[in-house]
């Protein structure tokens, strides 16, 4: 018999945020420069595991992902059952600073995939002065719909398999079997009408074609990291936030899809970590 | 192209199994080629080849020629690899009653993608 913990360390914190007390679960690995990093919409932070047990990244970083409310681990606050969930870029935003602030992180280094790519522009916008570096995966200024999206929340409809199912071909071609369907599982674990509430951060609430051109990188670098096969975030959309934001490096990466970290963990560490290496100098 | 489609998707116990709740009948037309899949708890039963007259059907889904070659080709390029990036590239287009094309949808392209399984398989 063969049985190993592995580095990480799960906490819940109870945090205070717009007047409600939320449970928040936490994951950490590692010490040295902390790297505060955000899942895509309706999964959690084991989508980062990979990160998170990499011992060359454990060794200059403390790697922290925590579950969105409502995702994951992380409880939704009492009274959920009376409301519709809908993030916003508003409260997404505030969330992670409040995140931050909690755990006194000074300048941190944040990595968000896909919704969290997204924030990840909006914090360089922003607030880029709070942070060390912000990494972008799978970040696009805007997605228009083109999917009908209440399918994904509709009681004819299970909505752990309607959500892999959508998301399944966003995976890229190359992906171990069990780093994706795992991916996927994330999704079949999801609660009813999170990944639609979060994606109305993604189409409609933070559309920031308008807003890109105010990146400066002088005052934090920005990196931009997107899989070849992702059709929701596309290869040319970010590099259209590239073009748009003088000093952003961009780079394609080969045969991945839209949940790199979690997709083909083996991959991504390859494109993460001379970059995580050039940032921590 | 889905002449034996009964045969690839019946002789994959994890496909059939996936869809065992979906009984349909599926129009997929490509250009001016259409065929209508009878699906039957999971089991393709049959597969007709158009042109059809007045065909009845649950869902259908409707692309050019060319963007199905593409689509079922070994490795598809990036972008012709999946049916929902099909439809963000406005390629394809699904109607009818979605409901139960949504609630299989892993199934319905896994359905869909066993041509290009087989043309991996024979490759």
């Amino acid at each position: 018999m063969s049985a190993l913990f592995e580095p990480i360390i799960g906490r819940y914190l109870g945090l205070d945020f717009d007047g409600r007390r939320h449970r928040v679960y936490v994951e950490e690995a590692g010490t040295g420069i902390p790297l505060l990093c955000l899942h895509t919409a309706g999964a959690d932070g084991r989508q980062y595991r990979g990160v998170l047990n990499d011992p060359e990244i454990r060794a200059r970083y403390r790697v922290i992902a925590f579950d969105l409310p409502w995702h994951g681990k992380s409880s939704p606050p009492a009274g959920f059952e009376r409301e519709e969930y809908r993030l916003t870029r508003d409260v997404y935003t505030r969330f992670t600073l409040a995140i931050a602030d909690a755990l006194e992180l000074d300048r941190p280094v944040a990595m968000g995939c896909s919704i969290g790519g997204r924030l990840i522009l909006n914090l360089a916008i922003e607030h880029a002065a709070r942070f060390r570096a912000l990494i972008g995966l799978q970040a696009s200024a805007h997605v228009a719909p083109y999917y009908d999206t209440q399918w994904l929340h509709h009681a004819e409809v299970h909505g752990g398999e309607v959500c892999a199912g959508v998301v399944s071909g966003l995976v890229g071609p190359d992906a171990p079997p069990a780093d994706r369907w795992e991916t996927l599982w994330h999704y079949m674990q999801g609660g009813p009408g999170v990944f639609k509430g979060d994606l109305h951060f993604y189409k409609l609430d933070a559309d920031l074609r308008e807003r890109v051109g105010a990146i400066d990188t002088a005052r934090c670098p920005l990196y931009l990291l997107t899989g070849e096969y992702d059709y929701s975030c596309t290869p040319d959309e970010t590099r259209a936030v590239a073009a748009a934001v003088p000093g952003a490096r961009c780079t394609i990466m080969k045969g991945l899809g839209h949940f790199p970290m979690s997709e083909d963990p083996a991959a991504f560490l390859g494109y993460l970590r001379p970059l995580l290496s050039e940032i921590a100098g | 192209m889905l002449g034996r489609l009964a045969e690839w998707v019946n002789g994959d116990a994890v496909l059939v199994r996936r869809g065992r709740s979906l009984t349909a009948r599926i129009l997929v037309e490509s250009g001016a080629q259409s065929w209508l899949i009878h699906v039957a708890e999971g089991r393709v039963a049959r597969v007709e080849e158009g042109p059809f007259t007045m065909p009845s059907w649950t869902f259908a889904l409707r692309a050019d020629g060319e963007s199905w070659r593409r689509f079922w080709a070994a490795r598809p390029a990036p972008g012709d690899h999946d049916l929902l990036a099909l439809v963000r590239r406005g390629v394809l287009r699904l109607e009818g009653d979605l409901r139960p094309l949504f609630a299989h949808l892993l199934y319905v392209k896994g359905l869909m993608e066993a041509p290009r399984r087989a043309a991996l398989a024979s490759s």
